[in-house]
This record gives C-alpha cells, structure tokens and sequence, in this order.
C-alpha cells in the first residue's frame, strides 16, 4: 500500500471537519450562555435547561414527536423490510419498475411534494389531521430508506446459507427466521434507527400533515426560531445532540465489543 | 398438498404486496389527487378548493378540468422568477458541494485504512442531529452583530459588520453545510474502490500527477460524482427550510412559494400546480437517480 | 489396493439414485440434456467436466434446489419430483461450505437434527459423534469466522453427514483448500465414506481429485454424459478426444485408417514417416477412416540414437523446451510438421551422463499398446 496524505489531503481534512462541527460547537457553547442575547457572550449559566423544562409547550411537543417517531419508524422498519424482501427474492414480478420508482422517488423529491400531496389525500378521504396523518406520513417517507438500507445487505447475502438451512431440513419460513433473519437484523435495526431519526427531524411534512394537538417539536422550533434566536432553543438543540452523539457513540462500541470478544475467544 | 401450496403462494405473495399497496395508497395515489386539484378552481370554503374529489364521477372529473392555475403561473412572472432561482441557486449549491466534498472524500480515502470507519461516522453523524437545529446554527453565526462579525473583526480582518444573513450567500452555506455528507459519501464510496496501483501506471507512463488526476481519478470517480450531484441537486431546488431561514425575503425558491401559497394564501389548486410544475423540473435528474441507484444496488457482485 | 465393489458390473443390481432422461433448461440455455446415470449404494461417485458442463446444475436438482424440466430422479425407488430439499434424505456440503456465521460449531452440525426434531440428549451425542469423526472436539464452541479454511471445511462435512442421509452431495469440497491440504483431505474423505459406507457425489473440475478418490467417474460436457466408467478406464480407455484432453496430458496424432494386420490397425500420418501400428482391438474402423491417435507423455521414450529396423511408431524431431519437475522431466519435441509433443521421463536417477539437450535432434517412439485410437 502506497497511500500516502499529502499536506494537502490533511488540511482539506481538517478545514471540512471544523466546518462540520464548528457550528455546532457554537451552538452548544452559547446554551451555556447567561445572557439572553445569544450571540454575546454573558458568562457561564444553565437556566436555560430550567426554562426548557418548564416549558410545557415544548414538552409536550417532545412527547408527540417521540410516539410518532417510534411508531411511524416501526411499521416503516416491517414494510422496507418486506420492501427489500420484494426487491431482491422476487425476480421480475410485475409492476417491479414502478415498485422501485415508488421506493426511490420519495427519497429524493422535495419534501413539500409529498407534504402536500399527502395532505390532499387525506383531505380527499376525509381523514382528521393529527397525530395519525403525521403518522401515516412519515411511514411512507421513512419505509423508503428502510428498504435502502436493507436491501443493500441482502444483496451481498450468501443464498447457499439458505439452501443449506433448506437442505438440512428446514422450511422456507423456518430457514428465514433462523438464517435470515438473525444475519440481516444489523442492517434492519440501522433502517429503524434511521426511520426513527428522519421521523423526529422532520419538519416539512409534518406541517402539512399535522392537526390540532400534534405539534411536533421540530414545527414548535420552527415557529420559535422564526420570531428570532432564543437560548431556549439552543438548550433544547444541545440535550438533542447529546442524546444522538450518545446514541451513536454506544452503538459503536456495542459492535466493537463484539468484535472484541469474538476475537478473544479466537485464542 | 395443492391446497398447501396455494397457501404457500398466496402467504408468499404478500411480500412484495403489503409495501407495493402501502406506496400505492399513500404515495401514488395522493400523486394523481395533487395533479386533479391543481386543475381545480380555488373556492372560499374547508377544504378550499372545489370541487372536492369525486370517486365516482370520471365524467365529471374530466369536466372539471381547468388549466387556468397553470395560465396564472405562467403569466405571473413570479414562479418563472422563482422557478429559474431555484435551479440556479440549487446548481451553483450543487458545484459548491462538489468543490468542498470533493477534497474531503479524497483525504478521506488516502487516510489510513484502520482511520476510515471513523472518518465516515464523523461525517455521518452530523446527519442524525436536527436538520433545523444545524440550520439554526447558522442563523447565530451569520447574522449581522454575530459570531462570525465578531471574529473577524476580533482579528482585525473587517470593521463593519459583514452582511450574509438574508442573502443568497447565507442560502449556499447553508445547503453546502446541510448536504455536505451526501456529496462526500458516495464520493468517498466510489474513491475508496480505486486502485491506486493505477495511478502509479499513469505515473509510470509518464503523466504528471495533475493530468492523472484528471484523466484517472475524475473518470473512475464519476459514478460517485453522479449519484451525489443528483442526491443534493434534486432535494436543492425544492428546499423550504434553508431560503426560509437564512435566506431573507429576498431569495425566491419554489419550495417557499409553494408553502406560502399552501399557509399564507390558502390557494390550494395554486399550491398543487406549483408542485407539478416542481416537479416537472425535476422528473428527469429523479429518473436518472432512480436508474443509477437501482444499477449500482443490483448489479453489485 | 482396488475394492472389489462393483455394483455397476451387476445387472440384478438395483441403483440408489437413478436420473431419467433428465433435462433442464433455464431459459434457452439448456444446462442438462436428456441425461440418464445410476448410482449405486455406498458409490464414491465423481461428476467431472469444465465449468458451465451442468454438473452442478445435476447436483443441486439432486438437492432439491432446482427441479428437472423433463425427465425423473428417483432416489430409493422413490420420484423425488416435486420433493423440496428439506423432505430430501439427501445433505449437501456446499462449495462454500455455507456455515452460519451466527452460529458456533456444534449448533451448526445440530442446527439438521434440531429439524428433525430429535430429543436433546441425542442430539448432544450426535454431534459429539461427528466432532470425533471430523477432529474437531477442541473448537465445538467456536465461531466459524475463529476457523481455517480447513477447519471450516471439516464443519462442513461434519454438519452435513450429522443426519446421516441416504447421500452425501459434495460441491467441490476441496476446491478452496491450498494443494497440501487438498491431498490430505482427499484421503481423509474416502477414509469417512469407508467407515461410513455412505453413498458420496463429488462435484469436481479437478481431474486429479476425481481420479484419486472416485469408485467411478462421470465425464460431463455440454449437458452430457461423455463416459462413464472407473478412474483406471477413463485414463487409459477415453471414450472420445475430449475427455482424452481433459483428463491428463495427452499428444494427439491426426491420420487415416490403411487397414489391420494381424488385430494391430495401421494409420497413416502426416507426423511419421512409416504408418503407426496401435494395439487397439475394440475400435471398430474402416479403411480411409479419419481418426485420432492419442498416446499419453508418459507412455512416449525419448532417446538421441536411431532407433533399429524393428522398432515401430517412430516419430522424429528436435527438442524445443525442457520443463525440470523434480520428479519428472518433461520435453516438448517439435516434429517437421511442426507438431509439439509432449514427452515425460521419470528422473529416476540423480545423475545422468550427457542429458538430453535444447535443440538435440532427437527419436521419440511408442509401444502399439500405448495408443488409443478415438474416432473422430
């Protein structure tokens, strides 16, 4: 191996990570800040995780987007699954070109495209907005990405381990609960993790489609950032990031522990 | 046994049926309903627009057919206004992407081989935080009076405040900034495959490093290029939230007109044909994608 | 040693396996045609040929994996049409041996029995049973990613005979192992098909692996069976040119039939200057026939010197390339016509006297016993 970086490797490197994460970082500093300006710098305070709390508002939106989130990416996560399924054991079933325009088209297309379209459809069939509509939405969007992801493992899936778990003995359906399953669940867990995170994320579509009582927490900052920046905000940014760079940190080093103790056992 | 086996087929049918009829249901169907009601009349009412979508009445339902929205849009010059911003903020954002993705992919590539795995979850990891909140971000650094003002003239650089924020500027960082990981993904994706022993035959043939950059990498590369091009591109020109935010009042895009005329205006039939004519600009990079998505995930060995 | 097991000799005889006029196509392709072959108990059974010659389309309709278009197996007296792979008393060992990576060693080998639904106590012996026969006790509660290639391959063969089917199909089970290796498990899996008196069908491209193990080989080309026969009749009795080429070196001399003399034919060619006599009795040929006379490299004498008036078959040329194999030598003479053959020459000594030189003219002779005559 001959791969070498080169100075300029290095500081194209580093200027795009500090671009990255700077903002950020600033972010984050500034919610520490006392005063409520939030670009001047007032010295070190956490009231405004005290206010955050209090802030029923903004609490119960927490709440409301985080049972979508886990239901819409649930039955996201079973759908691409089965998606993935169709797309890559199915051969050429009919209709299959319109299937995969079907699965790659939301992911790519603006999101008030589908907002709308959405929304006009529930209009249509005379379904109240709210907590479901949002639901139903975020499913479609979200079981896109969980077919992606799914399916790009399944595509490198050795078939012989199934035929060998056929050739054993085992049905169809046991084969795939015992063979299948267990060695795709990385790539479905990653897909719901996914779905769950677009689903908290996501602004657009939930305006469109949300109704009395389901404010999300994305649309509540939103009409808060819009009246201008409040430290609030910034409080409320941080425990998110917190909470994903937590998430992702402990995922990383579950499956690094595992590598580990596979390899210790080895000796 | 034969009624086992139709069993069998039906149970085995339901695979590929249960999501084809989701997507069927809630993306395609509410298709054909924005398509209908953008060729609808406004009314004053809840829902507002007539008439309201008849199962039943075909007839009707080509009756009703009523180009007028598309006559506004083309005669108000605001959507052409809009339309032509939307693809040229999107493009030029998209070159930006490719210019700071580009370096980044590259090094990203060239880093040691035990180093990668975390360059590509440093990169990816913005990606799980709140889009609103990486955009909000901005708002605090851009703004008149802040941070970035307060650096630079802390350094000496500027002395008047720099205005960014509810400029056209404040739109491309923020969709660079937004969508830097999926230029830099399948970038890196399609730069880490390369094999380097051919650059060392282009070397050794006698090309300088520059002209085998060009000749060697770029080409190899161009899958990589392609699918992150239309993988920022296409969402680019729809985007609401970044000319929202940091744009001002100033910048024109189509997503915002649209959200203006779905909340602001409540002209619903305007909204929807704002959103076929939206997406008629973008069928065809979406069809491209779709096509070298579909080839890049089946034809992998 | 040779066995004295050959079923296939008797005609009361009934087989194990019997493939009936199978065809399969995928498509246009044809992979199998109208193919017929009976395997007999306790045969080590070979399926050779090139890549893309439908052995291992055979195979996996065996398995139950792929079903013939026309035509019936029976395995046992009994149709396996229609039967799927699992209600099959037949196991396979995959080319890639196919362990469950999520799986440690003795539950891949119990993962077959646990279908079957045996009580918990047998299964525990039973695999036990099959860590002893592969040598494999030590590694029961590792993961296979914690294995060697032929660590891996010995689980394979392990989990696939734990249900001790009726047949034991192998899908080149040495094909990733390097060449020491291979030689060893060669003989380590005709040992296990011994002790075990089960029926084995060996998928193979390598002549060699098919000659050292198999009780009888099936050549394939085309979707066709060419010959079958045991490996000593393939080697010195091939049916046709092409199983001649792909079984073992071969020098092919093209000519006409001038007619026989005392049971030996003699055949004209342009490679000699005297027609060649060959010891080929049960050819059937007429005179001005075109033929093929194939004469293995070891069976070929090498020498400088003239040979006598009374030698026959005598070819003559000069040395073009010398191969050293430490065990044999091999020379390739180019004749006047411009022919290369191939000659070998076992070094059985360490020294010699004024060897054989590049250039060297040279007389390359063969006895008319050596030949064989292959219609063309």
């Amino acid at each position: 191996m001959t791969r070498r970086l080169s100075v300029f490797n290095v500081t194209s490197l580093v200027l795009g990570f500090a671009f990255l994460y700077l903002p950020i970082l600033l972010l984050v500093i500034y919610s520490f800040n006392a005063s409520r300006l939030v670009t001047v710098w007032g010295g070190f305070s956490t009231q405004w995780y005290g206010a955050l709390f209090r802030n029923q508002a903004l609490m119960e939106a927490a709440w409301v987007t985080l049972r979508i989130a886990l239901l819409s990416a649930s039955i996201a996560t079973v759908l691409g699954t089965l998606a993935a399924l169709a797309l890559t054991r199915y051969g050429r079933f009919t209709g299959r070109t319109l299937f995969t325009g079907m699965i790659y088209a939301p992911m790519v297309m603006p999101e008030v495209i589908t907002g709308l379209s959405l929304l006009l459809f529930f209009v249509a069939i005379d379904l109240d907005r709210g907590f479901w509509t949002v639901t139903l939405a975020h499913t479609t969007l979200t079981m896109c990405f969980v077919t992606v992801v799914v399916q790009s493992r399944l595509m490198t899936f050795d078939r012989s381990l199934e035929e060998a778990a056929m050739d054993l003995g085992a049905p169809p359906l046991r084969t795939f609960f015992a063979v299948t399953l267990p060695l795709i669940a990385p790539s479905i867990v990653a897909g719901f993790l996914l779905a769950f995170t677009l689903s908290l994320d996501d602004l657009v579509i939930a305006s469109f489609n949300t109704g009395p009582g389901a404010t999300t927490l994305p649309i509540r900052i939103y009409s808060q950032v819009r009246l201008g920046l409040s430290p609030e905000i910034n409080a409320a940014s941080t425990i998110l990031i917190g909470l994903v760079t937590l998430g992702v940190i402990s995922a990383t080093l579950l499956s690094k522990r595992s590598v580990l103790r596979s390899q210790r056992n080895a000796h | 046994m034969k009624e086992r086996s139709f069993m069998k087929s039906l149970s085995a049918g339901l695979v590929p049926a249960v999501p084809y009829l989701w997507l069927g249901v809630f993306f395609l169907v509410p298709f054909l309903i924005v398509l209908k009601i953008s060729l609808s009349d406004p009314a004053v009412a809840q829902p507002p627009y007539r008439p309201l979508f008849e199962w039943s009445d075909i007839m009707g339902f080509f009756s009703a057919l009523d180009f007028e929205n598309f006559e506004l849009l083309t005669q108000d010059d605001l959507y052409f206004r809009a339309t032509l911003s939307s693809v040229r903020i999107a493009a030029i954002s998209t070159l930006l992407l490719l210019l700071v993705g580009f370096p980044i992919a590259y090094g990203m590539a060239r880093a040691p081989e035990r180093h990668r795995s975390l360059l590509v979850a440093l990169v990816i990891l913005p990606f799980w935080t709140s889009f609103l909140i990486r955009i909000y971000a901005w708002i605090a650094i851009l703004k008149p009076e802040g941070l970035l003002t307060q650096a630079l003239s802390g350094i000496g650089l500027i002395s008047e405040p720099i205005e960014i924020l509810n400029t056209e500027w404040a739109v491309y960082i923020g969709i660079v900034y937004a969508y830097l990981p999926f230029m830099v993904l399948p970038l890196y994706a399609t730069l880490e495959k390369m094999d380097d022993t051919l650059l060392e035959a282009a070397l050794d043939l006698g090309s300088t490093p520059w002209r085998s950059f060009w000749t060697i990498t770029v080409p190899l590369a161009m899958p990589g290029i392609i699918a992150g091009s239309l993988l920022c591109f296409i969402p680019a020109v729809g985007e609401f939230v970044i000319p929202d935010l940091l744009g001002g009042s100033e910048t024109l895009m189509i997503g915002r007109q649209l959200w203006s005329e779905f909340f602001s205006n409540r002209d619903w039939p305007l909204a929807s044909s704002v959103a076929i004519l939206l997406l008629i600009i973008l069928v065809l990079p979406i069809v491209i994608y779709r096509d070298v998505e579909a080839r890049r995930l089946e034809t992998r060995p | 040693m040779r066995r004295t097991f050959a079923p296939w000799a008797d005609p009361q005889a009934k087989p194990l396996i019997r493939v009936d006029n199978v065809t399969k196509r995928f498509g246009d392709a044809v992979a199998v045609d109208h193919l017929t072959l009976d395997i007999f108990e306790g045969e080590f059974f070979c399926l050779l040929g090139p890549s893309g010659c439908g052995k291992t389309t055979l195979m996996r309709m065996l398995a139950g994996f792929e079903y013939p278009t026309e035509g019936v197996i029976t395995l046992a007296g009994q149709s396996l049409e229609g039967v799927p792979p699992y209600r099959r008393p037949v196991n396979m060992m995959f080319q890639s041996y196919a362990l469950f990576p999520h799986m440690s060693v003795e539950k891949n080998i119990a993962f077959g029995l646990k279908q079957d639904g045996l009580p918990k106590p047998e299964i525990a012996d039973r695999v036990g049973e099959m860590l002893r026969l592969v040598q494999l006790e030590k590694l029961a509660k590792r993961y296979p990613s914690q294995l060697s290639g032929g660590q891996r391959q010995r689980v394979a063969l392990a989990r696939a005979l734990a249900k001790r089917p009726k047949v034991l199909l192998l899908d080149e089970p040495l094909g990733a192992l390097d060449k020491k290796l291979r030689e060893e498990t060669q003989f380590e899996l005709m040992d296990i098909q011994h002790e075990l008196g089960m029926t084995f069908v060996v998928v193979t491209h390598d002549q060699e692996e098919a000659m050292t193990m198999a009780d009888r080989i099936a050549v394939m080309d085309h979707g066709r069976i060419v010959q079958v026969a045991d490996p000593g009749e393939i080697y010195e009795q091939p049916k046709t040119r092409f199983i001649a080429e792909f079984v073992g070196d071969v020098n092919i001399l093209e000519g006409h039939v001038m007619g026989q003399e005392n049971g030996l034919w003699r055949v004209k060619t342009a490679s000699a200057e005297t027609p060649l006599t060959i010891d080929d009795p049960d050819e059937v040929l007429h005179s001005g026939q075109a033929v093929a006379i194939a004469v293995r490299p070891e069976k070929m004498t090498i020498q400088r010197e003239k040979p006598g008036p009374e030698a026959v078959n005598v070819l003559t040329g000069e040395v073009w390339d010398i191969g050293y194999l430490g065990d044999w030598t091999v020379y390739r003479i180019k004749l006047a016509t411009g022919e290369i053959l191939r000659v070998s020459r076992a070094n059985v000594s360490r020294f010699v006297e004024s060897p054989i030189d590049w250039d060297e003219q040279v007389y390359v002779t063969f006895e008319p016993g050596a030949a064989v005559i292959l219609a063309e």
